[in-house]
């Protein structure tokens, strides 16, 4: 059997991402959003984004067990 | 008695019966008393989760640094939703694991996945060691908010006794119910009290973020990006600690344990899709810290920030709720932290390595009697020796996160060797404990815990490979 790539690992990748490595490149002050500094406004936002984003990931995950489930005899 | 002591001697007495009452209609097993008998839903996984990752650090810490250092604190809400993610992937399967094979402990999946009882003492002895100066620090921040919540009322000595009492009261009965049941008080009141301050405190003094940011970026931009105040901790500090401490904050012994208590898999995985949600809160902690910047400059100890903030801008009963919502998100932590820390040296060391034919009974009984040596001993060092433990605290987090590479490659890897792991932690370890001791953390500028779990897990994966491919009693 082919090997799939498991959608629900590079859902998870994202805010490892946004929220590690792409620090250097957001560590700014400009441009103000919402009254917040640039960096800080993109940590939180990215930190709101996780949630669904893991959503998203829950859901494959439980289509997954299920697949599996109905794999076995 | 002044009003504020009064609410807080309420709540923290009312918080602790209901610790009590939660385990009365439970028998008493290893089973229910360390993992609450595998039987937690979602809403008591969340509020036990959430009471642990909220420890008075919170209140002092986060806000402390948000004012001492400025930017580099912005890797707390990263490093703990990085946390949730992980626990996303490795929980679940953890859970199964620790369900199939009836594993109470850390320790108990490393002798399960590895079948080395030398790994199992080993992990268990790490763990303590780094959960006592954790225990001892939550004590103190304990004593230091209810000394200034009660207006200099009661010592923080008298503080710390009695919380000590209450909690070894609710842990010895219920064990880990009681401790969750306890966290919806926490919670409830922990959230109120960081919502209507953080919110609230910049509003006083600016009318608002927006316009608090203003003024902070019109006199100190260097302050709210990296590296803030700290030369030393700039952007790939802040990166490689948010990856150390997101890696560790589930290799915590309590937090594997807790993690056990789940009633499925299913329960572990929402409760990661949701916890990122509470990282908010500590946003709103730095608001205060950085107000506390700009209206209260020059404080000599930055943990101090929130509370003298708060005593300056509240009356005296509202300082009463915020000392008592601090005493009880200090007993949470602590009393999940003693629980673990006993079932480790009793089940772990002393049935591990001395006396593997003591039946549960004895583990039992003997776990529940290290609640209180073990508190008494984290007592001890508060009291008399406030700041002995302090350097043991540095290694805390960098030497449980060291864990990683053993629990992940043990859960998903079957060419995973004992020896491999064995080195790596022993490796992981001993650098930690150097870098730090001898002042090498930051080590060219990245967190010396995290070069530390890269060279354990790179010796970890290398003696596997290079190992011969033989059957091994995993767990994959």
């Amino acid at each position: 059997m082919k090997k799939k790539i498991r959608w629900s690992l590079v859902l998870g990748a994202i805010p490892f991402l946004t929220l590690v490595f792409a620090l250097p490149f957001v560590n700014r002050i400009e441009p103000v959003i919402l009254g917040f500094p640039f960096v800080l406004f993109w940590i939180v936002l990215w930190i709101l984004l996780t949630p669904p984003i893991l959503y998203a990931a829950y859901r494959l995950e439980m289509r997954r067990d299920k697949d599996k489930a109905g794999e076995r005899p | 008695m002044t009003l504020a002591l009064a609410i807080i001697l309420v709540v923290v007495l009312s918080s602790a019966a209901l610790g009590v009452y939660a385990g009365r209609r439970q028998p008493l097993s290893l089973e229910n008393w360390t993992v609450g008998g595998r039987r937690f839903g979602v809403l008591l996984i969340w509020l036990l989760m959430a009471g642990e990752i909220y420890t008075t650090f919170t209140f002092l810490g986060a806000s402390g640094w948000a004012y001492s250092r400025g930017a580099p604190t912005y890797y707390i809400p990263i490093y703990g939703t990085l946390a949730y993610v992980i626990s996303f992937f490795i929980l679940p399967k953890l859970w199964r694991i620790g369900k199939q094979r009836g594993l109470h402990t850390q320790p108990d999946f490393f002798v399960a996945a590895y079948g080395s009882r030398t790994l199992g003492v080993l992990v268990a002895l790490i763990g303590i060691v780094s959960i006592v100066p954790y225990l001892q620090l939550q004590l103190k921040g304990l004593g230091l908010i209810v000394e200034v919540a009660g207006g200099g009322a009661v010592s923080p000595e008298v503080a710390i006794s009695v919380s000590f009492v209450l909690t070894c009261a609710f842990v010895y009965t219920s064990g880990l119910r009681g401790s969750a049941w306890v966290a919806v008080i926490k919670d409830v009141l922990m959230i109120a009290a960081v919502g209507i301050v953080g919110i609230g405190v910049p509003l006083k003094y600016f009318g608002g973020y927006g316009k608090m940011f203003k003024a902070l970026i019109a006199q100190y931009p260097g302050h709210l990006v990296f590296p803030g105040a700290t030369p030393s901790l700039d952007v790939w500090w802040v990166m490689s600690t948010a990856l150390l401490t997101g890696a560790g904050f589930y290799m915590w012994p309590h937090m594997v344990g807790s993690a056990f208590s789940a009633k499925s898999e299913k329960v572990l995985r929402r409760n990661a899709v949701i916890m990122p949600f509470y990282q908010i809160p500590i946003v709103l902690v730095f608001m205060v810290g950085l107000t506390a910047f700009l209206v209260l400059p020059g404080l000599k100890n930055g943990d101090m920030a929130f509370l003298t903030l708060v005593q300056k801008s509240y009356p005296a009963w509202f300082l009463g709720f915020v000392g008592a919502a601090g005493a009880v998100t200090a007993m949470v932590p602590a009393s999940v932290l003693v629980l673990f820390a006993s079932t480790l040296l009793a089940k772990n060391v002393y049935q591990g390595a001395f006396n593997p034919k003591a039946d549960e009974r004895t583990v039992l009984r003997l776990s529940r009697a290290m609640v209180l040596i073990i508190m008494t001993l984290a007592l001890v060092f508060a009291l008399l020796f406030p700041s002995a433990l302090v350097n043991l605290l540095l290694i805390g987090y960098d030497g449980v996160s060291q864990f990683f590479p053993g629990m992940v490659l043990g859960l998903f890897w079957k060419r995973v060797r004992t020896a491999g792991v064995l080195a790596g932690l022993i490796a992981g370890f001993a650098l930690v404990v150097g870098l730090v001791f001898t002042g090498h953390d930051p080590l060219f500028g990245l967190n010396a815990g995290f070069v530390a779990l890269v060279v354990n897990m790179a010796l970890a994966v290398g003696i596997s490979l290079f190992s011969k491919r033989s059957s091994m009693s995993g767990v994959v």
